[in-house]
């Protein structure tokens, strides 16, 4: 048997309100591909983040033992010393600087501040051709493509000296073509005896390449399973097995008739013309139910939303959505919302608030008509709307007047809420209502979804916790890489049936 | 904030006063930057010998900074929205070189004479000025090349313009109507009164009536608005400063505004440039405050992204903002031009920079979404006044420049210090 590279033991991460991770232990081997599998939120990226010093010595507990030592890395910078490095999901390259200077950002081949040329593009090809990449050092790296720029990322790691590898959902952004490429080379890597460590949700990967899998699940340690034990149903199942408790209201659903239909959603990516992001997706809503769509980050559930009101993402759209069965133009945020659509978004910070105005501005922006006329604000009216609203959601605060900025993530989301409510549609997208926020808020959240279901309203869901969808909602959607590849009611519904349509697609895609 | 329960026996029991220190603290950015005006004026008073209090220097004070004021509302409307405008002191000058080719330098066939009467020359000028900052906005908000650019370029090309429709010289004088703009006061319909005071000079201080009655209804009204919002606000049971603050407040306003008027009244009156001043500055306080369009304007400059996923046509609206701007810019142009009596190749260059800066020194944030009409409006007063009272004590133009970039610095640098502690 192979020596232990590292070893991480009982490492617990508290963030303010939440423990990410909790006596979590991890061991890896020399030379293996160690995969970790889980649940988004589940705590995988935390617990590389604290491998990499990212979250630096004494910001957790815990001790991480590399190659036999005792490790208290500060920062990155100290784990890369220790030839560790980490590639983050979100790739870290200057996309308007070349690839060699890439590759040696940070780490710049020079002599007295002046960067010898010659060196670094001769070290950046060999570096290049290591990944298999034919690529002219010199090219900018916005033109390579994303499997190419993912590549270029581990030729960067290469001229670290790695002998840890780290990566964090390689595969989520590739084609299926680009995706076989770089798990062989983390299999050629594998002879040359670097050590990888590898974060996916797609489990024929795994199954392809790793040696040994971990799965973490609420920020612990479920099992670690050897080659001849890995299958995907053990994998399924030690990611989701938990139970539901009452983290969620009763719901009554009383459904009516259908009142929201789309045909045949085609998007394609805003940026590269041919990749087609969202394909034929049909779906339905009826009268006071509450609809989830489940799946994988990147599976496309939020551009399919976002470019379902007011085309607001995507380009070369093109289907039919019907309201009580009429056919409505939303090719505009206005005519979306004019049509009884709206949408909440999963990013309030950037999408959702003006977060140097207060409350009651935010509340009334999606509807000025409402509180106006002929142009001209009524205050009083929208100081009742704001102080109505404020209620009815229970944001916590000093007045209407306090700063949305300064609320706390789960009454910043009230206000987003309150705000669509009070454009008072038919149909709300409420894209990851309860990201970021804690368990209290979450419960009044899912009771205001509850309270407008019941109004006659239809509710469209999407979330990555499947819990919570499974919690909440009547029927579900799930959507994989741009598809809808399964639906059913919730009452027949379980974590590992959702996954079981994941996977499945997954499987004929590739 | 802090919010005392404080019900008064006339409101429902849920109505509450602000506390005095509350209120305050609410208003401390407005009523500060009004106070750093007062305490610059008197600083200047005292060291002009008097002078600057003097009817005739109050009245020059408003005149020479009318054209900024009048700029510095669209400046507002511009900053607020997230963009910048550096064209507009280029544009002004364009359109005054405009105007005084059209009344003056241009001979026009007998069946196009009426273009050069200073009424219809105005409404040209205006039009001209509106779609100068349209074609800018256009740009700008539908193509989304940076303002900052596009108003660079524009600041070149009108300068340019200007140069070549007025062939590189001066070009003057106008009609005798047009200078009214700039040199006008209004008519005393009610004929001068002559007071009890007694003037430097030993005369008996003779009032301009009607300004006075002009800017008594004002208070009036004033006063009548106020007290009537603030029954409203009680009444549905909303929180109101205390009383005595109220009072305070408004009678300090009053009195200021009944101060100035009787300085007018003493020396001609109410300037025509004046009025045009003080509606045009109404009518923007009621757009931001007030009216829808104004509201989108904070929230484009809050968070874009937020404000186009509420249904908000960003595009359009900031193409109207840079339209209004140019409008001004044109405006601003006539008055500085009738002002001179002439327009000049070189008038209008540079006053983007002060205009910008009344604007910042009134409060408002340069990444957007913050801003007021009111202190844009102040900004610009204490750069004027600054300006008036050095060039009165004699500073030299080299000093004058370096004292008005450290107050410009100052001012931005306590408000935002004062944000970040209350953060």
């Amino acid at each position: 048997m192979a020596n232990t590279i590292l070893e991480m033991r009982s490492i617990t991460k508290t963030f303010p309100g939440v423990k990410a991770l909790q006596d979590v232990n991890l061991d890896v081997r020399e030379g293996e591909i160690h995969a970790i599998c889980g649940e988004n939120g589940a705590g995988k990226s935390t617990l590389m983040k604290v491998l990499s010093g990212v979250y630096p010595h004494g910001s957790y507990e815990g001790q991480i033992i590399y190659k036999g030592e005792e490790q208290h890395f500060k920062s990155i910078r100290d784990s890369e010393h220790k030839n560790i490095v980490i590639i983050h999901q979100e790739l870290a390259l200057v996309p308007l600087l070349s690839i060699a200077e890439n590759i040696f950002l940070g780490n710049e081949q020079a002599k007295g501040g002046v960067i010898d040329w010659d060196t670094t593009r001769d070290g950046a090809r060999k570096l290049l051709s290591m990944v298999g990449l034919s690529e002219d050092p010199d090219t900018l790296v916005t033109n390579i493509g994303v499997g190419k720029q993912q590549l270029v990322e581990i030729a960067k790691a290469l001229s670290k000296q790695v002998q840890l590898l780290i990566l964090d959902e390689p595969t989520a952004s590739l084609s299926e073509k680009d995706s076989q490429a770089l798990l062989d080379l983390l299999l050629e890597f594998k002879t040359q005896g670097i050590t990888s460590i590898i974060i996916s949700h797609k489990l024929n990967e795994i199954s392809r390449v790793a040696d040994r899998v971990t799965v973490i699940r609420d920020g612990r340690t479920i099992e670690t399973m050897d080659t001849d034990q890995i299958t995907e149903d053990r994998i399924i199942t030690s990611m989701v097995g938990r139970a539901l408790d009452d983290r969620y209201p009763a719901r009554d659903p009383k459904v009516g008739e259908v009142v929201f239909e789309v045909k045949n959603w085609n998007v394609f990516h805003p940026q590269h013309r041919e990749r087609q992001v969202i394909k034929d997706v049909n779906i339905q809503l009826r009268k006071g139910e509450v609809v989830g769509i489940a799946g994988l980050m990147g599976s496309g559930r939020t551009e399919f939303a976002m470019s379902l009101f007011g085309k607001s993402w995507g380009q070369k759209i093109s289907g039919e959505v019907f309201m009580h069965g009429k056919k409505v133009d939303t090719s505009s945020v206005g005519k979306a919302i004019a049509n009884g659509l709206a949408y909440a978004t999963e990013d309030r910070k950037t999408y959702g608030l003006n977060l140097i105005d207060h409350i009651k501005h935010n509340i009334t922006l999606a509807n000025l008509r409402g509180v106006s006329r002929g142009g001209v604000i009524d205050d009083l009216a929208e100081m009742d709307v704001a102080n109505d609203y404020r209620k009815k959601t229970n944001i916590r605060s000093s007045s209407v007047y306090q700063t949305v900025g300064n609320l706390s993530g789960g009454n910043q989301q009230k206000v987003v809420l309150s705000k669509w409510l009070y454009a008072d549609p038919e149909v709300l997208i409420l894209d990851e209502p309860t990201r970021g926020i804690d368990v209290g808020a979450k419960y009044e959240i899912y009771t205001i979804i509850n309270q407008l279901a019941a109004q006659g309203k239809a509710i469209l869901v999407i979330s990555s916790e499947m819990p919570e969808l499974l919690g909440v909602t009547d029927r579900l959607y799930v959507m994989n890489e741009g598809r809808i590849v399964g639906e059913l009611p919730t009452s027949e519904a379980s974590q590992e049936k959702i996954m079981r349509f994941i996977v499945r697609a997954e499987g004929k895609a590739s | 904030m802090t919010t005392e329960t404080a019900p008064t026996s006339t409101a429902p029991a849920q109505a509450h006063e602000l506390s005095l220190i509350g209120a305050l603290r609410a208003n401390m950015r407005d009523y500060g930057l009004l106070l750093a005006l007062i305490l610059i004026m008197l600083f200047f008073q005292y060291f002009t010998n008097g002078v600057l209090f003097k009817p005739v220097n109050l009245t020059n004070i408003i005149l020479q900074n009318s054209y900024i004021i009048v700029m510095a509302l669209g400046m507002l409307l511009v900053i607020v929205a997230g963009h910048i405008d550096l064209s507009v002191g280029s544009v002004s000058g364009f359109v005054g070189a405009l105007a005084a080719m059209l009344m003056v330098g241009w001979k026009f066939p007998p069946e196009l004479a009426f273009l050069a009467n200073p009424i219809v020359a105005g409404a040209i000028c205006l039009v001209a000025g509106a779609a100068i900052g349209a074609a800018q906005g256009y740009i700008i908000a539908y193509h989304k090349v940076p303002a900052f650019i596009v108003t660079l370029a524009g600041m070149l090309i009108f300068k340019g313009l200007s140069l070549a429709i007025l062939s590189g010289k001066s070009v003057g004088p106008f009609p005798a109507e047009f200078q009214m703009l700039s040199a006008g006061f209004i008519p005393d319909v009610l004929g001068p009164i002559t007071t009890p005071f007694i003037a430097e000079n030993g005369n008996n201080v003779v009032l301009h009536s009607t300004t006075m009655v002009i800017a008594i209804v004002a208070v009036v009204a004033m006063v009548f608005f106020a007290l009537r919002t603030r029954a409203r606000r009680k009444a549905r049971g909303y929180d109101v400063e205390p009383f005595s603050f109220f009072v305070v407040k408004n009678l300090l306003v009053a009195g200021l505004v009944l101060f100035f008027a009787y300085m007018l009244a003493s020396y001609r009156g109410l300037p025509n440039v004046l009025v045009v001043m003080a509606v045009l500055i109404a009518g923007f306080v009621f757009l931001t405050k007030r009216m829808t369009f104004g509201r989108r304007i904070y929230a484009i400059g809050g968070n874009l992204k937020a404000a186009s996923l509420s249904g908000i046509k960003t595009e359009r609206t900031t193409f109207y903002i840079f339209a209004i701007m140019g409008a001004l810019a044109a405006l601003a142009g006539m008055i500085y031009a009738a002002r001179l009596n002439s327009a000049t190749p070189k008038a209008g260059q540079g006053l983007e920079l002060d205009v910008i800066a009344a604007v910042f020194i009134g409060g408002a944030s340069a990444l957007g979404g913050v801003g007021q009409v009111a202190g844009a409006v102040i900004g610009a007063f204490i750069m004027g006044v600054m300006n008036n009272g050095m060039s009165i004590m004699g500073v030299n133009i080299d000093w004058q420049q370096m004292i008005k970039g450290v107050v410009l610095l100052a001012a931005v640098f306590f408000d935002l210090y004062n944000k970040n502690k209350s953060a």
